[in-house]
């Protein structure tokens, strides 16, 4: 196990693709969210099963939260938006699995969901009130903060993928830097700390893509 | 002392000097944040709701510039440009 692999490393290539460890973790998340998926909707009924009750608690937890936010149908956001939520979630959470990598500790992995979230943006945005109304909320107070709303578009996506990278490989960093001084138990307590951190920023990262999306949709009314 | 074990000693210096100013402002801003939506809590339990989901997003905005400073450290030490730059 190497001691600081910030980048990720290159598994196996085929022709000019490298496919790295990240890839790798990513197709097991994948694999384990569809296999869990698939096992708990198997028999639906009326009458719920343990396995049921949970998925559609954690699916109407995310209907009521976007509902809070957005002045819109929230089945507009929830497939998308739920997507997102559970992948990183669980994303975040295979570092806890020895041997794993976090796929989100890697930056091309967070840019990839962060322009996911930039683009449904004005994707939802833009279908919502047209093209026209849509660029009408970059006036929104006056002419003047135009710029100041281009940049915000770049910088908040940047930052968006930054946060997570950042947080997810300050956990892993902290751990292993742990293991290496004291070893037995007192990583514990970090890893704890890792999976409450893990999640929030899940929650995070998709409460922010609500946000933006609420801001350029709001601003017609 | 070469040029490259300048560059390093003080990648080093500032990577930790980085943190070290970098983690300062934030934590006083979230603890700021943190009391003052206890505050409102303490003074309204029935907008909870709302008052922890405004202070999860302010705290993310907050903690952000944090990691920031954590990501700059990081390319001090590990990626240098410099380093590159120095041996080429």
């Amino acid at each position: 196990m190497k001691i600081f692999n910030i980048f990720p490393e290159t598994v196996f290539s085929i022709g000019p693709v490298h496919i790295t460890d990240t890839v790798i973790t990513t197709w097991f998340v994948m694999v384990a969210i569809i296999t869990i998926c698939y096992l708990a909707t198997r028999r639906l009924s009326i009458k719920p099963s343990f396995c049921q009750e949970i998925l559609e608690a954690i699916i109407e937890a995310m209907e009521k939260t976007i509902k809070d936010i957005l002045p819109l149908d929230p089945w507009l956001v929830v497939p998308m938006l739920g997507t997102l939520w559970i992948f990183i979630g669980f994303s975040n959470l295979t570092g806890l699995i020895p041997g794993l990598k976090t796929p989100t500790a890697d930056l091309n992995t967070t840019f990839a969901y962060a322009l996911i979230s930039f683009s449904m943006t004005h994707v939802i945005g833009i279908s919502t009130q047209g093209l026209k109304g849509y660029l009408m909320h970059y006036k929104e107070p006056t002419w003047l903060l135009l710029p100041f709303h281009l940049i915000a578009e770049v910088t908040r996506t940047v930052a968006l993928a930054v946060r997570l990278f950042g947080n997810m490989l300050s956990g892993d960093m902290i751990a292993i830097i742990l293991l290496g001084i004291v070893g037995l138990l007192v990583p514990i307590p970090f890893s704890l700390l890792h999976i409450i951190i893990g999640l929030i920023q899940a929650y995070i990262f998709g409460i922010l893509t609500l946000v933006f999306i609420a801001g350029g949709i709001k601003a017609k009314s | 002392m070469d040029a490259k074990t300048v560059v390093i000693s003080v990648s080093i210096i500032s990577a930790a000097i980085v943190m070290a100013i970098g983690g300062y402002g934030p934590a006083k801003a979230l603890g700021k944040a943190l009391t003052e939506a206890l505050d409102a809590i303490a003074r309204q339990p029935e907008a909870s709701d709302k008052i922890m989901r405004a202070l999860f997003v302010g705290m993310a905005l907050i903690e952000s510039i944090a990691i920031y400073a954590f990501v700059i450290a990081l390319i001090l030490l590990f990626a240098n440009p410099l380093i590159g730059y120095i041996l080429k």
